[in-house]
């Protein structure tokens, strides 16, 4: 027990860059989601091409090949010069934006066609319609789907240790190591993700209960 | 005044031609009902005059401009064109009043309350004034499609379109619609309905059109159409509706 309240200072710093990294990751991702679905949806073949190219590589290649992709390889190109955070968060966003682009496709897609119907006869234009009609409803429908992905972003987010990111992981093995006592340190971890997780689904069905009712 | 004129308007889904040669003018506080079997074309015929559908050839020209043109603002158009649907398409995430208000509080440069009170003046015409607060979902059926045709007339439209309004209604609450309905043609209301209520074609209606196959059949003034029907077609579609 002292081991891990001597430990939990550190432990804490470390969070702190996993929940930054997460932080902007996930909104910038979440972006780049919006866009490469809504390029999806659009007759342009070249645009449309990119963007499936775009999600099949991403879902066709692990994680962590993503990440020494971007940090090893793409850094090694003279033009160019990441450091470890950006080459980070680039990673899990463009990780995160291909899964969610098909999240959104898809609920955008399962909206009703007689909706944009009746907000285009009324004379709104496309993108109005998408706005106001479609969107809204279609994100009340992919919360659970977001919210899983989320998750899933945010426990990868723990393979950035590898490229030597101070995350939670990264001095979880400095104290497992400085104090000998593994069991307790990846415990205190592993406890500590397990409640932000818990948290971040609490939150989503408190949105969610919140958009229903209706 | 021709409010609507439609010329060798032709529509096809690949290759399924659906609409053959529709010609067709309308006048200003006319009110045609359009009746025929499923499959006749006549719904389709009804979108393109928004073009809710991409038209296939011909023309259509509403209010002395022609929708076919791509280079024209269909937006402004529609604005004008009200339309109400089979299954109704009201937003489910918005109010009643939400769903009328919509379109003028972005259209419209008119301030909000203004907005609001029309929107509230056309839930008390479709005798809905203590709905304005409610979500579709809590609507029944006829209740819904009362909004919706608020909603359609809430850009003040010089034409309304109805795509079969009452088909999805519960039989006890159709006449709440079709008095609406009525109540908008006797206020001068340029109407095309898609319909399969005949009594309501019959007792609204200044012409009715009868569509088969992808043709207008024939049209006429409902007394005769229903009471003397001259093509072989409609004598048999009649028969077994009526």
């Amino acid at each position: 027990m002292d081991t891990i309240i001597a430990s939990l200072p550190y432990l804490v710093q470390g969070l702190k860059v996993t929940l930054y990294i997460f932080f902007f990751s996930i909104i910038i991702g979440f972006l780049i989601g919006l866009v490469v679905a809504l390029i999806r949806l659009t007759p342009f073949k070249i645009l449309n091409w990119i963007a499936k190219a775009f999600v099949d590589i991403i879902r066709g290649t692990p994680f962590i090949v993503q990440l020494f992709f971007i940090y090893f390889g793409v850094n090694s190109l003279e033009f160019i010069s990441l450091d470890r955070t950006v080459a980070g968060i680039l990673t899990v966003s463009l990780n995160a934006g291909a899964y969610f682009s098909e999240i959104i496709r898809t609920g955008i897609q399962s909206i009703d066609k007689g909706q944009a119907e009746a907000s285009r006869s009324l004379g709104l234009s496309q993108a109005y319609t998408m706005r106001a009609v479609i969107l809204p409803q279609a994100f009340r429908r992919m919360l659970p789907t977001i919210t899983n992905q989320s998750i899933i972003s945010f426990k990868d987010t723990s393979l950035l240790s590898i490229i030597g990111i101070a995350d939670i992981v990264q001095k979880g093995k400095v104290q497992a190591s400085a104090t000998f006592q593994p069991f307790e340190i990846w415990l205190t971890v592993g406890v500590i993700y397990f409640v932000i997780i818990y948290l971040m689904s609490l939150l989503s069905s408190f949105v969610e209960r919140r958009f229903e009712l209706r | 005044m021709t409010l609507i004129q439609v010329r060798n308007l032709k529509k096809s889904f690949g290759e399924l031609e659906v609409l053959k040669d529709i010609n067709v003018e309308i006048n200003e506080r006319e009110v045609v009902c359009v009746i025929g079997p499923s499959g006749s074309g006549k719904s389709t015929f009804l979108r393109c005059l928004n073009r809710l559908e991409d038209i296939s050839g011909g023309h259509v020209v509403i209010d002395g401009q022609d929708i076919t043109d791509t280079k024209l603002d269909i937006n402004k158009i529609r604005e004008n064109v009200g339309m109400v649907f089979q299954q109704f398409n009201l937003f489910p995430h918005m109010t009643a009043l939400q769903n009328i208000m919509l379109a003028p509080m972005k259209l419209r440069k008119s301030d909000k309350g203004e907005i609001e009170k029309k929107a509230l003046e056309l839930l008390r015409k479709v005798g809905l004034s203590d709905k304005a607060h409610v979500y579709p979902g809590e609507l029944s059926g006829g209740q819904k499609q009362r909004v919706a045709i608020a909603r359609a007339l809430a850009m003040d439209p010089s034409i309304m379109l109805f795509d079969e309004p009452t088909s999805a209604l519960d039989p006890e609450v159709v006449g709440d619609v079709l008095g609406v309905m009525k109540q908008l043609a006797l206020e001068g209301m340029t109407m095309v309905v898609v319909t399969h209520e005949m009594g309501f074609a019959r007792e609204v209606g200044d012409r009715v059109i009868f569509m088969d196959g992808g043709y207008i059949v024939e049209e006429n003034v409902p007394e005769e159409l229903f009471g003397n029907p001259q093509e072989v077609r409609t004598q048999s579609f009649l028969s077994k509706v009526l």
